[in-house]
């Protein structure tokens, strides 16, 4: 194979040009710390930073599983439930004597069966995903809150609870958990053919059937890791809370996608980047525990946050009409 | 002298344009140089070239969407500075490009209208003679279209005939076809053509730019060729002929492009048995050998995608049977065929064959990934861009990189990617749909050029094409449908456009070609 001279000078263009999106994403990021720094006491000091690195990485976790749907030009408003679901099953299993092992391997695993039914209804139903999913969140918040009587479990093995407070190598577990998870994420989308399928999925379904993708596995897969992901957030912000909390993960799918949108993804699906949603939660995190620490009203907050995912879809938008 | 001049006057007032020693240029390209065009009043003028060529721009001038270098325009009678695209529309200069630029959600009547809506009071619309203005208008042409149906809920076809109605409403003297019938099948085709032999005997002058030189010879009277941005000829379509334009657009014969030297071997490749499926076709019969092309020819709306659809087990049938060599192929889905050895270049490349957002390497590699990843999961990166590499080279797909998105390219192009991911399958069989609709000619013939690759290298081929001189020209032999029906399979050397045609319109069955060898 001969090189071509242009071909390879135009790659590195268009890498440059990658970086666009989630280069501007670390400045602002960036921006965000310096002003923070320098407006408040608390935002740099190791028992805050520590305490914002484990409530982003519970949102961020929930965040990498959507990526998947989105990319796949889907939705799963579901996650929050999941989330709230495998928290308090984990936690009524324990309570219950199961292992602690084998209550945290039973929750993920059921977590992705939820998944999974996201997946059949979206494909062997041919229900829109964002219905199947509304109606699958609230099927599953009224599931947790029979099986959990709508009340708060507390008194959980104590090994379990610690986890959430233990660090490795200096860093909250939690945030270790995270980062495992996004270079997995990362080795599916880029590495292996069920990345490019979900991708393939995303531009056009047809395509993808008469290019021979096996669409139903794929779909059951992509909404499957969805749940996974937010089986296992489930688990760790029980961990986190010390309680199982039937309320827990309300609103999660909210966040989740807003991370994937400001980090690039297109809700018209094969469009969007692991590191760019993971981008995306931090900075919707840095926004809220900034907020805190300056004392802005949290309503206020909640606005803030509104308009910052409608700004960051109008600028790419924005971008992509300005790029020829 | 006198003479001279007064043939110079003569002509001035015949022509409703005349763009002379138009040039432009680009940052680094010049599109065009030296170009003339011009149309008489009532005369319908083809425009051709290969993609490239400078058509677009060309017009893109006339009405006002980019600004010429160089170069006059004279319109009905009066030098013009088309400035903006609202200059060019004011003075009678339409255009009807294949994408419709109507408002999709409005009814037909208010597209009649945008922007000007006739007022009853200060504040209310005259709705009635919105309707019965587009109505009236409509009925002039002999559309058969409710001004009250909204515009997206309309056939592409009907569409179109609602953007030539709108552009008739506004007193066009110019009108521009920009493939029109690209999009249409060949009864909307006809209505088509209807209202340009109206619209030409009240006077308007046509532009009319397609790929399909058949129709520049049914209806054209005159024709402008381009290549690389410069002017070629003009001519009366009465003394030229499809050989000498297409020569005059690339420099080759078209007789010479379809002339290849043939594989066809004995060894029978796929059989297709009985192939039934209710209602859309019935007992479809035929061997395909090793190397063979297998043209199939029939009108749009005859079946025949559907047939091939169903052998690449995209779409169920009812009955029948297949076998790959020999053995009994029962495919249910795309991926067991083309697991078997098939490959499919579909009918329409944007919607069934590329991920157009995706890069041309993955779009190439897309059948391909299971096997270049270790054990399944890991995709071998180095094999991936060398698969993309070679296929770009092999086909010579121009495209900035291989990291390019598949949409940017042109037509020609992207088909060229679909092929790619195909033969990256190495395939035993490949199903060609239309490969050449809407593609220039250069990239026809590269087409073509395939083909004979393909078949010398074992490769078999079904071939569909609506253009009967392209199948005849390709093919061993051709499989003629008509509604569903299977009339008849003739011979390379048998074959004459007319004995095809009367198949394919059903007029005549021929039963005995229809084959029941054993294999």
């Amino acid at each position: 194979m001969k090189a071509h001279q242009p071909v390879e000078q135009d790659s590195k263009e268009k890498k440059r040009f990658k970086l666009k999106t989630e280069g501007t994403l670390v400045l602002l990021l960036l921006v965000l710390a310096v002003f923070l720094t320098i407006f408040t006491r608390g935002f740099l000091t190791g028992n805050n930073l520590s305490n914002l690195v484990r409530q982003t990485a519970i949102n961020g976790i929930v965040a990498l599983g959507m990526t998947f749907v989105v990319i796949s030009g889907g939705i799963d408003l579901s996650v929050g439930s999941v989330v709230g679901f495998a928290g308090i099953l984990v936690a009524l299993l324990m309570k219950s004597g199961v292992p602690i092992g084998l209550a945290v391997l039973a929750s993920i695993s059921i977590s992705f069966l939820l998944g999974v039914a996201n997946g059949f209804m979206v494909f062997d139903g041919r229900i829109p995903p964002f219905i199947a999913t509304l109606g699958s969140m609230s099927i599953i918040r009224g599931a947790i809150m029979l099986i959990s009587r709508a009340r708060m479990i507390a008194g959980l093995p104590k090994p379990f609870l610690d986890f959430a407070q233990t660090t490795y190598l200096g860093l909250p577990a939690l945030f270790v958990v995270w980062l495992v998870l996004i270079l997995f994420t990362i080795f599916l989308t880029k590495k292996t053919p069920f990345g490019r399928n979900v991708y393939t999925i995303g531009s056009n379904l047809e395509v993808a059937r008469l290019s021979g993708i096996n669409i139903r596995f794929t779909t059951y897969m992509i909404y499957g890791l969805s749940g996974l992901m937010a089986g296992i957030a489930g688990i760790l912000m029980t961990s986190r809370l010390a309680n199982g909390i039937p309320t827990g993960g309300q609103g999660y799918e909210m966040d989740a996608i807003a991370s994937c949108v400001i980090g690039g993804a297109s809700l018209s699906g094969a469009e969007g980047t692991i590191l760019g949603t993971v981008l995306g939660a931090v900075i919707i995190a840095t926004l809220r525990n900034g907020g805190n620490l300056l004392g802005i009203d949290p309503f206020i907050l909640q606005i803030v946050n509104g308009v910052i995912i409608v700004a960051a879809v109008y600028i790419d938008q924005y971008r992509k009409a300005h790029q020829k | 002298m006198y003479q001279d001049s007064m043939y110079q006057v003569g002509k001035m007032s015949d022509y409703i344009v005349e763009m002379k020693n138009i040039s432009k240029s680009f940052p680094g390209v010049r599109a065009l140089s030296n170009v003339n065009l011009s149309v008489k009043k009532g005369e319908v003028h083809a425009l051709v070239g290969e993609n490239g060529a400078g058509k677009s721009t060309l017009i893109k001038i006339l009405t006002g969407a980019y600004q010429k270098d160089e170069g006059t325009i004279v319109f009905d009678g009066k030098e013009v500075d088309v400035k903006d695209p609202h200059f060019s529309k004011n003075i009678g200069i339409h255009a009807v490009y294949q994408d419709i630029t109507l408002a999709m959600h409005l009814s037909v009547g208010e597209n009649f209208f945008l922007g000007e809506l006739p007022m009853s009071s200060p504040f209310t619309v005259d709705w009635k003679k919105v309707y019965s203005t587009a109505n009236d208008v409509l009925a002039s042409l002999d559309l058969k279209i409710d001004p009250h149906m909204l515009v997206r809920n309309l056939p592409v076809a009907k569409q179109e005939m609602v953007a030539i109605a709108k552009a008739i409403y506004e007193k066009s003297k110019l009108m521009i076809f920009d493939e029109p019938t690209a999009l249409l099948t060949n009864e909307e085709s006809e209505e088509l053509f209807k209202i340009i032999a109206r619209l030409k005997s009240e006077g308007i002058g046509i532009i009319y730019i397609s790929h399909r030189l058949e129709e520049v010879f049914r209806f054209c009277d005159a024709v402008t060729i381009l290549k690389d941005g410069r002017y070629v000829a003009t001519m009366p379509t009465k003394d030229t002929n499809e050989d000498e334009l297409i020569s005059l657009m690339v420099g080759r014969k078209i007789e010479e492009m379809y002339y290849f030297e043939h594989h066809n071997e004995p060894e029978v490749v796929l059989s297709v048995r009985n192939l039934t499926k209710k209602k859309v076709f019935q007992g479809i019969h035929f061997d395909l050998h090793k190397g063979e092309i297998l043209g199939m020819f029939g009108l749009v709306g005859s079946g025949r995608t559907d047939i091939v659809l169903s052998i690449f087990g995209a779409t169920k049938y009812d009955e029948g049977s297949i076998s790959f060599f020999g053995k009994p192929a029962n495919v249910r889905k795309p991926r067991e065929a083309i697991e078997l050895g098939f490959g499919l270049v579909p009918e329409n490349r944007r919607t069934q064959g590329l991920a157009l957002p995706l890069s041309v390497k993955i779009n190439i590699n897309l059948l391909q990934y299971k096997k270049i990843s270790h054990f399944g999961i890991v995709i071998d990166r180095n094999r991936e861009l060398s698969n993309a590499k070679s296929f770009i080279q092999e086909l010579s797909i121009k495209t900035p990189s291989e990291d390019a998105i598949v949409r940017n390219l042109s037509g020609g192009n992207q088909q060229k990617v679909v092929i790619g991911k195909c033969l990256a399958n190495q395939p035993k069989i490949m199903i060609f749909d239309e490969p050449t609709l809407g593609i220039d000619v250069g990239s026809k013939e590269e087409i073509y050029t395939l083909l004979e690759k393909l078949t010398k290298t074992g490769t078999s081929v079904i071939f569909i094409s609506s253009y009967l001189p392209e199948v005849i020209g390709v093919s061993d032999r051709i499989v003629v449908i008509s509604e569903g029906r299977q009339m008849g399979i003739i011979d390379r050397n048998e074959a004459t456009e007319e004995r095809i045609m009367k198949l394919a319109s059903g007029i005549e069955e021929n039963s005995a070609k229809i084959e029941s060898e054993a294999v």
